[in-house]
Protein backbone atom coordinates (compact mmCIF):
# COMPACT_ATOMS: atom_id res chain seq x y z
CA UNK A 1 0.00 0.00 0.00
CA UNK A 2 1.20 3.58 -0.91
CA UNK A 3 1.95 5.87 2.21
CA UNK A 4 -0.60 8.66 2.96
CA UNK A 5 -0.29 11.33 5.66
CA UNK A 6 -2.72 10.07 8.58
CA UNK A 7 -3.41 11.97 11.65
CA UNK A 8 -2.81 9.48 14.54
CA UNK A 9 -6.35 8.97 16.23
CA UNK A 10 -7.79 8.46 12.86
CA UNK A 11 -5.04 5.68 12.08
CA UNK A 12 -5.58 3.81 14.92
CA UNK A 13 -9.56 4.30 14.27
CA UNK A 14 -8.56 2.73 10.20
CA UNK A 15 -6.22 0.04 11.64
CA UNK A 16 -8.47 -1.44 13.79
CA UNK A 17 -11.20 -1.25 11.12
CA UNK A 18 -8.82 -3.24 8.58
CA UNK A 19 -7.61 -5.62 11.58
CA UNK A 20 -11.46 -6.16 11.53
CA UNK A 21 -13.02 -4.40 14.56
CA UNK A 22 -16.97 -5.32 14.83
CA UNK A 23 -18.15 -2.70 17.75
CA UNK A 24 -17.01 -0.02 19.02
CA UNK A 25 -18.21 1.91 21.80
CA UNK A 26 -17.04 5.25 23.10
CA UNK A 27 -17.56 8.55 24.82
CA UNK A 28 -16.31 11.65 23.08
CA UNK A 29 -13.21 13.59 25.11
CA UNK A 30 -9.83 15.94 23.41
CA UNK A 31 -7.46 14.68 22.62
CA UNK A 32 -9.25 11.44 21.35
CA UNK A 33 -12.38 12.06 20.11
CA UNK A 34 -11.64 11.79 16.22
CA UNK A 35 -10.61 7.70 16.81
CA UNK A 36 -14.41 8.08 17.81
CA UNK A 37 -15.63 10.65 15.02
CA UNK A 38 -14.48 8.53 12.40
CA UNK A 39 -15.55 5.30 13.63
CA UNK A 40 -18.87 6.78 13.49
CA UNK A 41 -18.87 7.14 9.93
CA UNK A 42 -16.24 4.22 9.07
CA UNK A 43 -18.17 1.40 11.47
CA UNK A 44 -22.36 1.49 9.72
CA UNK A 45 -20.48 2.25 6.52
CA UNK A 46 -19.25 -1.15 6.38
CA UNK A 47 -22.16 -2.48 8.65
CA UNK A 48 -20.31 -2.94 11.57
CA UNK A 49 -21.39 -1.72 15.33
CA UNK A 50 -20.53 1.57 16.58
CA UNK A 51 -22.59 3.06 19.73
CA UNK A 52 -21.61 6.63 21.05
CA UNK A 53 -22.43 5.17 24.80
CA UNK A 54 -24.08 7.39 27.41
CA UNK A 55 -20.86 7.67 29.55
CA UNK A 56 -17.29 5.85 29.57
CA UNK A 57 -18.88 3.12 32.28
CA UNK A 58 -21.53 2.30 29.23
CA UNK A 59 -18.69 2.12 27.17
CA UNK A 60 -16.53 -0.09 28.70
CA UNK A 61 -19.57 -2.56 29.76
CA UNK A 62 -20.63 -2.91 26.41
CA UNK A 63 -17.29 -3.72 25.18
CA UNK A 64 -17.19 -5.87 28.00
CA UNK A 65 -20.56 -7.50 26.36
CA UNK A 66 -19.25 -7.94 23.46
CA UNK A 67 -16.05 -9.33 23.87
CA UNK A 68 -18.07 -11.94 25.71
CA UNK A 69 -18.71 -13.12 22.48
CA UNK A 70 -15.79 -13.56 20.83
CA UNK A 71 -15.76 -10.64 18.34
CA UNK A 72 -13.27 -8.08 18.20
CA UNK A 73 -14.17 -4.89 20.29
CA UNK A 74 -12.44 -1.70 20.86
CA UNK A 75 -13.11 1.48 23.19
CA UNK A 76 -10.85 4.69 23.11
CA UNK A 77 -10.97 7.27 25.70
CA UNK A 78 -8.80 9.87 27.54
CA UNK A 79 -6.84 9.81 30.75
CA UNK A 80 -10.69 11.32 32.65
CA UNK A 81 -12.32 9.00 30.84
CA UNK A 82 -10.19 5.50 30.95
CA UNK A 83 -10.47 6.17 35.11
CA UNK A 84 -14.43 5.96 35.20
CA UNK A 85 -13.52 2.99 32.95
CA UNK A 86 -11.48 1.19 35.39
CA UNK A 87 -13.98 -0.78 37.12
CA UNK A 88 -15.04 -2.50 33.94
CA UNK A 89 -11.55 -2.95 33.10
CA UNK A 90 -11.18 -4.91 36.14
CA UNK A 91 -14.27 -7.23 35.14
CA UNK A 92 -12.75 -7.76 31.93
CA UNK A 93 -9.59 -8.97 33.15
CA UNK A 94 -11.28 -11.24 35.54
CA UNK A 95 -13.43 -12.48 32.87
CA UNK A 96 -11.07 -13.45 30.75
CA UNK A 97 -11.74 -11.69 27.82
CA UNK A 98 -9.84 -9.96 24.95
CA UNK A 99 -10.09 -6.14 24.74
CA UNK A 100 -8.55 -3.33 23.29
CA UNK A 101 -8.58 -0.25 24.79
CA UNK A 102 -6.56 3.29 23.80
CA UNK A 103 -5.58 6.05 25.94
CA UNK A 104 -4.60 9.26 24.20
CA UNK A 105 -3.59 10.39 27.22
CA UNK A 106 -3.86 14.23 28.82
CA UNK A 107 -2.87 16.17 31.68
CA UNK A 108 -3.85 15.70 34.93
CA UNK A 109 -4.61 14.50 38.05
CA UNK A 110 -8.10 15.62 37.97
CA UNK A 111 -9.68 17.26 34.67
CA UNK A 112 -6.29 18.60 34.31
CA UNK A 113 -6.32 19.75 30.74
CA UNK A 114 -6.08 18.58 27.08
CA UNK A 115 -2.00 19.14 26.59
CA UNK A 116 -0.13 16.13 25.70
CA UNK A 117 1.26 14.00 29.26
CA UNK A 118 2.35 10.59 30.42
CA UNK A 119 0.90 10.50 33.48
CA UNK A 120 -1.21 7.49 33.49
CA UNK A 121 1.46 5.33 33.32
CA UNK A 122 1.02 4.04 36.99
CA UNK A 123 -2.58 3.50 35.82
CA UNK A 124 -2.07 1.64 32.79
CA UNK A 125 1.17 -0.62 33.84
CA UNK A 126 0.32 -0.82 37.77
CA UNK A 127 -2.99 -1.34 38.09
CA UNK A 128 -5.76 0.97 38.10
CA UNK A 129 -8.61 -1.14 38.20
CA UNK A 130 -8.35 -3.74 41.19
CA UNK A 131 -7.58 -7.24 41.68
CA UNK A 132 -4.96 -9.27 40.68
CA UNK A 133 -4.22 -8.83 36.50
CA UNK A 134 -1.69 -7.10 34.33
CA UNK A 135 -2.85 -5.46 31.15
CA UNK A 136 -0.77 -5.08 27.99
CA UNK A 137 0.62 -2.10 27.51
CA UNK A 138 1.78 -0.48 24.14
CA UNK A 139 3.48 2.81 23.42
CA UNK A 140 3.53 4.32 20.57
CA UNK A 141 5.90 6.82 19.26
CA UNK A 142 4.88 7.53 16.09
CA UNK A 143 1.33 7.11 13.50
CA UNK A 144 3.07 3.80 11.93
CA UNK A 145 3.89 2.34 14.84
CA UNK A 146 0.17 3.52 15.96
CA UNK A 147 -1.21 1.77 13.30
CA UNK A 148 1.14 -1.32 13.57
CA UNK A 149 0.71 -1.72 17.54
CA UNK A 150 -3.11 -1.60 16.89
CA UNK A 151 -3.34 -4.56 14.58
CA UNK A 152 -1.21 -6.08 16.98
CA UNK A 153 -3.26 -5.52 20.17
CA UNK A 154 -6.32 -7.48 18.69
CA UNK A 155 -3.85 -10.49 18.41
CA UNK A 156 -2.24 -9.95 21.65
CA UNK A 157 -5.32 -9.32 23.17
CA UNK A 158 -7.00 -13.03 21.43
CA UNK A 159 -3.88 -14.87 21.96
CA UNK A 160 -3.75 -14.12 25.83
CA UNK A 161 -7.18 -13.76 26.67
CA UNK A 162 -6.21 -10.65 27.82
CA UNK A 163 -6.67 -6.49 27.45
CA UNK A 164 -4.27 -4.71 25.56
CA UNK A 165 -3.91 -1.07 26.11
CA UNK A 166 -2.57 1.26 23.22
CA UNK A 167 -0.90 4.55 25.71
CA UNK A 168 -0.61 7.32 23.53
CA UNK A 169 0.50 11.05 24.34
CA UNK A 170 -1.35 13.48 22.86
CA UNK A 171 1.00 14.70 20.10
CA UNK A 172 0.95 10.83 18.71
CA UNK A 173 -2.90 11.06 18.45
CA UNK A 174 -3.18 14.71 16.83
CA UNK A 175 0.11 15.11 14.21
CA UNK A 176 0.07 13.69 11.38
CA UNK A 177 3.00 11.36 9.68
CA UNK A 178 3.33 9.59 6.35
CA UNK A 179 2.18 5.87 6.96
CA UNK A 180 1.17 2.76 5.34
CA UNK A 181 -2.09 1.01 5.97
CA UNK A 182 -2.42 -2.75 6.11
CA UNK A 183 -4.63 -4.40 4.03
CA UNK A 184 -8.27 -4.71 4.71
CA UNK A 185 -9.05 -8.04 6.58
CA UNK A 186 -12.09 -9.94 6.06
CA UNK A 187 -13.70 -9.73 9.24
CA UNK A 188 -12.98 -13.92 10.75
CA UNK A 189 -14.61 -14.76 13.21
CA UNK A 190 -12.32 -17.71 15.25
CA UNK A 191 -14.23 -20.21 16.92
CA UNK A 192 -13.42 -19.75 20.53
CA UNK A 193 -14.05 -22.54 22.68
CA UNK A 194 -14.81 -19.86 25.80
CA UNK A 195 -16.83 -17.65 23.75
CA UNK A 196 -20.84 -16.74 24.77
CA UNK A 197 -22.28 -16.76 21.34
CA UNK A 198 -24.91 -18.90 21.40
CA UNK A 199 -25.02 -22.40 21.79
CA UNK A 200 -27.99 -22.46 19.36
CA UNK A 201 -29.09 -26.62 20.56
CA UNK A 202 -25.60 -27.97 19.53
CA UNK A 203 -23.15 -27.50 22.70
CA UNK A 204 -23.05 -27.56 26.02
CA UNK A 205 -23.77 -23.79 27.74
CA UNK A 206 -21.01 -21.62 28.41
CA UNK A 207 -20.69 -19.55 31.59
CA UNK A 208 -18.47 -16.44 31.10
CA UNK A 209 -17.95 -14.27 34.62
CA UNK A 210 -15.56 -12.74 36.92
CA UNK A 211 -17.40 -14.00 39.93
CA UNK A 212 -15.54 -16.92 41.50
CA UNK A 213 -17.17 -17.12 45.04
CA UNK A 214 -15.01 -20.24 46.05
CA UNK A 215 -11.20 -18.45 46.84
CA UNK A 216 -9.39 -21.30 45.98
CA UNK A 217 -11.26 -21.29 42.55
CA UNK A 218 -10.60 -17.62 42.34
CA UNK A 219 -6.53 -18.16 43.35
CA UNK A 220 -6.73 -21.39 40.17
CA UNK A 221 -7.74 -18.19 38.08
CA UNK A 222 -5.51 -15.76 39.85
CA UNK A 223 -2.69 -18.46 38.79
CA UNK A 224 -3.98 -19.20 35.20
CA UNK A 225 -3.51 -15.28 34.96
CA UNK A 226 0.02 -15.38 36.10
CA UNK A 227 0.79 -18.19 34.19
CA UNK A 228 -0.20 -16.42 31.08
CA UNK A 229 1.83 -13.11 32.08
CA UNK A 230 4.85 -15.11 32.49
CA UNK A 231 4.04 -16.36 28.74
CA UNK A 232 3.49 -12.53 28.13
CA UNK A 233 6.80 -11.88 29.37
CA UNK A 234 8.77 -14.20 27.81
CA UNK A 235 7.35 -13.47 23.88
CA UNK A 236 5.95 -9.68 23.77
CA UNK A 237 9.30 -7.42 25.03
CA UNK A 238 9.24 -4.68 22.02
CA UNK A 239 11.65 -1.85 22.11
CA UNK A 240 13.79 0.28 20.03
CA UNK A 241 17.36 0.69 20.22
CA UNK A 242 19.17 4.15 18.70
CA UNK A 243 23.51 4.22 18.90
CA UNK A 244 23.72 1.42 21.57
CA UNK A 245 26.76 -0.11 20.62
CA UNK A 246 29.09 2.13 21.99
CA UNK A 247 26.91 4.53 24.24
CA UNK A 248 28.73 5.24 27.92
CA UNK A 249 24.93 7.37 28.74
CA UNK A 250 21.59 5.61 27.69
CA UNK A 251 18.75 7.20 27.69
CA UNK A 252 15.83 5.60 28.40
CA UNK A 253 11.91 6.97 27.45
CA UNK A 254 8.41 6.26 25.67
CA UNK A 255 6.36 7.47 23.04
CA UNK A 256 6.67 11.51 22.77
CA UNK A 257 9.31 11.90 25.50
CA UNK A 258 11.15 8.80 23.62
CA UNK A 259 11.33 10.94 20.19
CA UNK A 260 12.30 14.08 21.69
CA UNK A 261 15.09 12.18 23.65
CA UNK A 262 16.17 11.19 20.31
CA UNK A 263 16.68 14.76 18.51
CA UNK A 264 18.86 15.41 22.09
CA UNK A 265 20.67 12.31 21.58
CA UNK A 266 21.77 12.92 17.84
CA UNK A 267 22.91 16.42 18.82
CA UNK A 268 24.61 15.19 22.08
CA UNK A 269 26.43 12.55 19.66
CA UNK A 270 27.51 15.40 16.62
CA UNK A 271 29.17 16.93 19.73
CA UNK A 272 31.08 13.43 20.46
CA UNK A 273 29.01 12.47 23.76
CA UNK A 274 28.89 8.39 23.58
CA UNK A 275 25.26 8.49 24.33
CA UNK A 276 22.44 5.49 22.88
CA UNK A 277 18.33 5.66 23.37
CA UNK A 278 16.07 2.86 24.30
CA UNK A 279 12.50 3.73 23.41
CA UNK A 280 9.81 0.86 25.06
CA UNK A 281 7.11 -0.11 22.78
CA UNK A 282 6.13 -2.32 24.77
CA UNK A 283 5.59 -0.44 28.84
CA UNK A 284 4.23 -3.86 29.67
CA UNK A 285 5.89 -6.12 29.65
CA UNK A 286 8.67 -3.78 30.56
CA UNK A 287 11.84 -4.22 28.74
CA UNK A 288 13.77 -5.56 31.86
CA UNK A 289 16.26 -7.72 30.19
CA UNK A 290 17.88 -5.37 27.67
CA UNK A 291 17.76 -2.75 30.55
CA UNK A 292 19.66 -5.27 32.97
CA UNK A 293 22.10 -6.13 30.15
CA UNK A 294 23.11 -2.70 29.42
CA UNK A 295 23.57 -1.86 33.02
CA UNK A 296 26.16 -4.23 33.02
CA UNK A 297 28.49 -2.29 30.63
CA UNK A 298 27.21 1.55 30.45
CA UNK A 299 27.90 4.28 32.64
CA UNK A 300 24.77 5.94 33.64
CA UNK A 301 20.92 6.39 32.60
CA UNK A 302 19.10 9.14 32.34
CA UNK A 303 15.40 8.22 32.10
CA UNK A 304 12.79 11.64 30.69
CA UNK A 305 9.32 11.22 31.39
CA UNK A 306 6.04 13.18 30.56
CA UNK A 307 5.36 13.13 34.23
CA UNK A 308 7.10 12.64 37.59
CA UNK A 309 9.44 9.72 37.02
CA UNK A 310 6.95 6.54 37.06
CA UNK A 311 8.62 4.69 34.52
CA UNK A 312 11.66 5.76 36.40
CA UNK A 313 10.87 2.94 39.01
CA UNK A 314 10.72 0.37 36.56
CA UNK A 315 13.92 1.73 35.14
CA UNK A 316 15.53 1.57 38.73
CA UNK A 317 14.62 -1.98 39.46
CA UNK A 318 16.24 -3.27 36.30
CA UNK A 319 19.28 -1.19 36.76
CA UNK A 320 19.62 -2.79 40.73
CA UNK A 321 21.72 0.31 41.45
CA UNK A 322 24.58 -0.72 40.19
CA UNK A 323 25.10 2.35 38.03
CA UNK A 324 23.29 5.80 38.26
CA UNK A 325 19.90 6.54 37.34
CA UNK A 326 19.25 10.42 36.51
CA UNK A 327 15.97 11.40 35.53
CA UNK A 328 14.42 14.45 33.71
CA UNK A 329 10.48 15.30 33.83
CA UNK A 330 7.71 17.68 32.62
CA UNK A 331 4.47 17.61 33.79
CA UNK A 332 0.81 18.78 33.61
CA UNK A 333 0.65 19.08 29.83
CA UNK A 334 4.36 20.17 29.10
CA UNK A 335 5.95 18.45 26.42
CA UNK A 336 10.05 19.16 26.95
CA UNK A 337 12.20 20.18 24.25
CA UNK A 338 15.05 18.61 23.02
CA UNK A 339 17.82 21.17 24.38
CA UNK A 340 16.43 20.62 28.04
CA UNK A 341 17.34 16.85 27.50
CA UNK A 342 20.58 17.56 25.74
CA UNK A 343 21.46 19.84 28.88
CA UNK A 344 20.88 17.22 31.18
CA UNK A 345 23.26 14.58 29.14
CA UNK A 346 25.80 17.30 29.31
CA UNK A 347 25.37 17.47 32.81
CA UNK A 348 25.73 14.14 33.17
CA UNK A 349 29.06 13.89 31.61
CA UNK A 350 30.18 17.02 33.41
CA UNK A 351 29.38 15.93 37.35
CA UNK A 352 30.20 13.28 39.37
CA UNK A 353 27.06 10.96 39.29
CA UNK A 354 26.31 8.98 42.82
CA UNK A 355 23.90 5.05 42.69
CA UNK A 356 23.03 6.56 46.05
CA UNK A 357 21.06 9.40 45.30
CA UNK A 358 17.52 9.67 45.10
CA UNK A 359 16.95 10.77 41.25
CA UNK A 360 13.29 12.01 41.72
CA UNK A 361 14.45 14.23 44.40
CA UNK A 362 17.81 15.16 42.98
CA UNK A 363 15.65 16.15 39.78
CA UNK A 364 13.12 17.98 41.91
CA UNK A 365 15.99 20.40 43.75
CA UNK A 366 16.68 21.27 40.33
CA UNK A 367 13.53 21.94 38.81
CA UNK A 368 13.07 24.45 42.14
CA UNK A 369 15.43 26.13 40.73
CA UNK A 370 14.03 26.89 36.79
CA UNK B 1 19.12 17.03 6.62
CA UNK B 2 16.33 18.43 8.79
CA UNK B 3 14.16 21.55 8.53
CA UNK B 4 11.75 23.09 10.71
CA UNK B 5 8.49 25.19 9.86
CA UNK B 6 6.46 26.97 11.96
CA UNK B 7 3.31 28.53 10.36
CA UNK B 8 1.14 30.83 12.80
CA UNK B 9 -1.72 32.93 12.41
CA UNK B 10 -5.91 33.48 12.90
CA UNK B 11 -8.18 30.48 13.09
CA UNK B 12 -9.08 30.24 9.61
CA UNK B 13 -6.08 31.81 7.59
CA UNK B 14 -5.79 28.13 6.62
CA UNK B 15 -2.67 27.70 8.48
CA UNK B 16 -3.44 23.95 8.93
CA UNK B 17 -3.69 23.45 5.04
CA UNK B 18 -0.93 25.43 4.17
CA UNK B 19 1.05 23.26 6.67
CA UNK B 20 -0.51 20.37 5.08
CA UNK B 21 0.62 21.12 1.67
CA UNK B 22 4.64 20.97 2.57
CA UNK B 23 3.63 17.43 4.51
CA UNK B 24 2.27 16.25 1.22
CA UNK B 25 5.08 17.71 -0.85
CA UNK B 26 7.73 16.47 1.40
CA UNK B 27 5.78 12.90 1.52
CA UNK B 28 5.37 12.81 -2.08
CA UNK B 29 9.62 13.37 -2.63
CA UNK B 30 10.15 10.60 -0.25
CA UNK B 31 10.81 12.50 3.07
CA UNK B 32 10.10 12.03 6.32
CA UNK B 33 7.74 14.40 7.57
CA UNK B 34 5.92 15.46 10.93
CA UNK B 35 2.87 17.80 10.82
CA UNK B 36 0.98 19.03 14.21
CA UNK B 37 -1.45 21.11 15.31
CA UNK B 38 -1.86 23.44 18.12
CA UNK B 39 -4.96 21.26 19.19
CA UNK B 40 -5.97 23.75 22.36
CA UNK B 41 -8.98 25.61 22.78
CA UNK B 42 -7.11 28.59 20.62
CA UNK B 43 -8.94 25.94 17.77
CA UNK B 44 -12.05 27.78 18.11
CA UNK B 45 -11.44 30.97 16.59
CA UNK B 46 -8.28 32.56 18.52
CA UNK B 47 -4.92 32.23 17.08
CA UNK B 48 -3.46 28.36 15.54
CA UNK B 49 -0.74 27.05 14.46
CA UNK B 50 1.06 24.20 13.05
CA UNK B 51 4.65 23.10 12.91
CA UNK B 52 6.59 20.59 9.69
CA UNK B 53 9.28 19.29 10.10
CA UNK B 54 10.60 17.28 6.92
CA UNK B 55 14.12 15.22 7.31
CA UNK B 56 15.99 12.41 5.77
CA UNK B 57 15.92 10.37 8.77
CA UNK B 58 13.58 9.16 11.32
CA UNK B 59 12.49 12.93 13.46
CA UNK B 60 12.31 12.92 16.89
CA UNK B 61 10.91 16.02 18.29
CA UNK B 62 7.87 16.91 16.48
CA UNK B 63 7.69 20.95 17.67
CA UNK B 64 10.70 22.85 17.79
CA UNK B 65 11.49 25.87 20.10
CA UNK B 66 13.71 28.17 18.01
CA UNK B 67 12.39 27.64 14.33
CA UNK B 68 14.74 28.21 11.12
CA UNK B 69 11.31 28.81 9.11
CA UNK B 70 8.09 30.81 10.48
CA UNK B 71 5.42 31.71 8.42
CA UNK B 72 3.19 34.69 10.02
CA UNK B 73 0.23 35.69 8.80
CA UNK B 74 -1.02 38.17 11.51
CA UNK B 75 0.30 40.78 13.90
CA UNK B 76 -0.12 38.06 17.39
CA UNK B 77 2.25 35.52 15.28
CA UNK B 78 4.83 38.00 14.14
CA UNK B 79 4.90 39.09 17.78
CA UNK B 80 5.35 35.54 19.63
CA UNK B 81 7.68 34.15 17.15
CA UNK B 82 10.00 36.64 15.90
CA UNK B 83 11.80 36.47 19.56
CA UNK B 84 12.08 32.56 19.00
CA UNK B 85 13.43 32.24 15.86
CA UNK B 86 16.84 30.43 14.95
CA UNK B 87 19.49 33.00 14.37
CA UNK B 88 19.89 32.91 10.37
CA UNK B 89 16.68 32.08 10.01
CA UNK B 90 13.71 33.26 7.56
CA UNK B 91 10.39 34.61 8.85
CA UNK B 92 7.60 35.38 6.31
CA UNK B 93 5.51 37.88 7.30
CA UNK B 94 1.88 38.52 5.86
CA UNK B 95 2.50 42.24 5.63
CA UNK B 96 -1.14 43.15 5.36
CA UNK B 97 -2.04 41.99 8.90
CA UNK B 98 0.84 44.14 10.44
CA UNK B 99 1.52 47.56 11.50
CA UNK B 100 4.95 47.24 12.56
CA UNK B 101 8.65 46.28 11.15
CA UNK B 102 10.86 43.45 12.47
CA UNK B 103 12.88 44.32 15.12
CA UNK B 104 15.54 41.71 14.91
CA UNK B 105 18.65 42.06 12.69
CA UNK B 106 20.14 38.40 12.82
CA UNK B 107 17.60 36.61 11.19
CA UNK B 108 15.57 37.63 7.11
CA UNK B 109 12.29 39.23 7.06
CA UNK B 110 10.48 39.33 4.28
CA UNK B 111 7.43 41.40 4.00
CA UNK B 112 4.80 39.67 1.62
CA UNK B 113 1.41 42.14 1.04
CA UNK B 114 -0.48 38.18 1.16
CA UNK B 115 -4.07 39.37 1.19
CA UNK B 116 -3.33 41.67 -1.41
CA UNK B 117 -1.69 39.62 -3.64
CA UNK B 118 -4.32 36.83 -3.04
CA UNK B 119 -6.73 39.50 -3.74
CA UNK B 120 -5.58 40.12 -6.72
CA UNK B 121 -5.79 36.73 -7.98
CA UNK B 122 -9.42 36.88 -6.97
CA UNK B 123 -9.62 35.20 -4.35
CA UNK B 124 -8.88 36.36 -0.43
CA UNK B 125 -8.52 32.88 1.27
CA UNK B 126 -5.34 31.55 -1.37
CA UNK B 127 -3.38 34.15 0.97
CA UNK B 128 -1.95 31.17 2.66
CA UNK B 129 -0.82 29.61 -0.88
CA UNK B 130 0.99 32.66 -1.91
CA UNK B 131 2.79 32.68 1.63
CA UNK B 132 3.91 28.89 1.31
CA UNK B 133 4.90 30.27 -1.95
CA UNK B 134 6.95 32.94 -0.65
CA UNK B 135 8.32 30.03 2.05
CA UNK B 136 10.17 28.02 -0.13
CA UNK B 137 12.37 30.64 -1.42
CA UNK B 138 14.32 29.91 1.92
CA UNK B 139 13.23 26.55 1.95
CA UNK B 140 15.13 24.68 -1.11
CA UNK B 141 14.30 21.03 0.34
CA UNK B 142 10.92 21.76 -1.61
CA UNK B 143 10.50 23.15 -4.81
CA UNK B 144 7.15 24.92 -5.96
CA UNK B 145 6.85 21.80 -8.50
CA UNK B 146 6.55 19.50 -5.89
CA UNK B 147 3.80 21.33 -3.97
CA UNK B 148 1.98 22.07 -7.42
CA UNK B 149 2.20 17.87 -7.47
CA UNK B 150 1.17 17.47 -4.32
CA UNK B 151 -2.22 19.48 -4.21
CA UNK B 152 -2.57 17.81 -7.60
CA UNK B 153 -2.36 14.56 -6.21
CA UNK B 154 -4.23 15.13 -2.73
CA UNK B 155 -6.57 17.87 -3.26
CA UNK B 156 -10.22 16.61 -3.18
CA UNK B 157 -11.57 15.77 -6.68
CA UNK B 158 -14.48 18.65 -5.40
CA UNK B 159 -11.80 21.35 -5.15
CA UNK B 160 -9.68 20.45 -8.41
CA UNK B 161 -10.95 23.81 -10.35
CA UNK B 162 -9.29 26.04 -7.57
CA UNK B 163 -6.10 24.00 -8.30
CA UNK B 164 -4.92 26.67 -11.08
CA UNK B 165 -5.36 29.70 -8.77
CA UNK B 166 -3.53 27.49 -6.25
CA UNK B 167 -0.50 27.50 -8.40
CA UNK B 168 -1.25 31.07 -9.25
CA UNK B 169 -0.99 32.21 -5.42
CA UNK B 170 2.18 29.46 -5.15
CA UNK B 171 4.12 31.47 -7.62
CA UNK B 172 3.35 34.82 -7.45
CA UNK B 173 4.25 34.46 -3.69
CA UNK B 174 7.56 32.53 -4.28
CA UNK B 175 8.03 35.16 -7.33
CA UNK B 176 7.62 38.22 -5.02
CA UNK B 177 10.02 36.52 -2.38
CA UNK B 178 12.77 36.23 -5.02
CA UNK B 179 12.56 39.81 -5.60
CA UNK B 180 12.49 40.58 -1.97
CA UNK B 181 16.05 38.52 -1.53
CA UNK B 182 17.42 40.33 -4.39
CA UNK B 183 17.09 43.70 -2.26
CA UNK B 184 19.21 41.65 0.36
CA UNK B 185 22.82 43.04 -0.25
CA UNK B 186 25.28 40.50 -1.05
Amino acid sequence: MPKELWKGNEAIAEAAVRAGLEAYFGYPITPQTEVLEYLSRRMPELGRTFVQAESELGAINMVYGAACTGVRVMSSSSSPGVSLMMEGISYIAGTEVPAVLVNVMRGGPGLGNIAPAQGDYNQAVHGGGHGDYQPIVLAPASVQEAIDLTVLSFDLAEKYRAICMLILDGPVGQMMEPAEMPEMKPIQRANWDWATDGKMGKRERRVLSSIYLDPIEEEKMNLRLLHRWRAIQENEVRYKEYFLDDAEIVVIGFGTAGRVALSAVREARAEGIKVGLLRPITVSPFPHKIIDELAGRVGAFLVTEMNSGQMLEDVRLSVRNRVPVEFYGRMGGVVPFPDEILNEIKRMTASKLSVDANPRDAWLDRMARI
Amino acid sequence: MQKEVIISGFGGQGVLFGGQVLAYAAMDTGKQVTWIPSYGPEMRGGTANCTVVIADHEIGSPLVKNPPLVIALNLPSFDKYEPLMQAGGTLIVNQSMVDRAAQREDIHVLMIPCNEIAEEIGDKKLMNMVAVGALLSALHEVTLKDIEKALGNHLPVRHKHLLPKNYEALARGYGYAQREWDKVPA
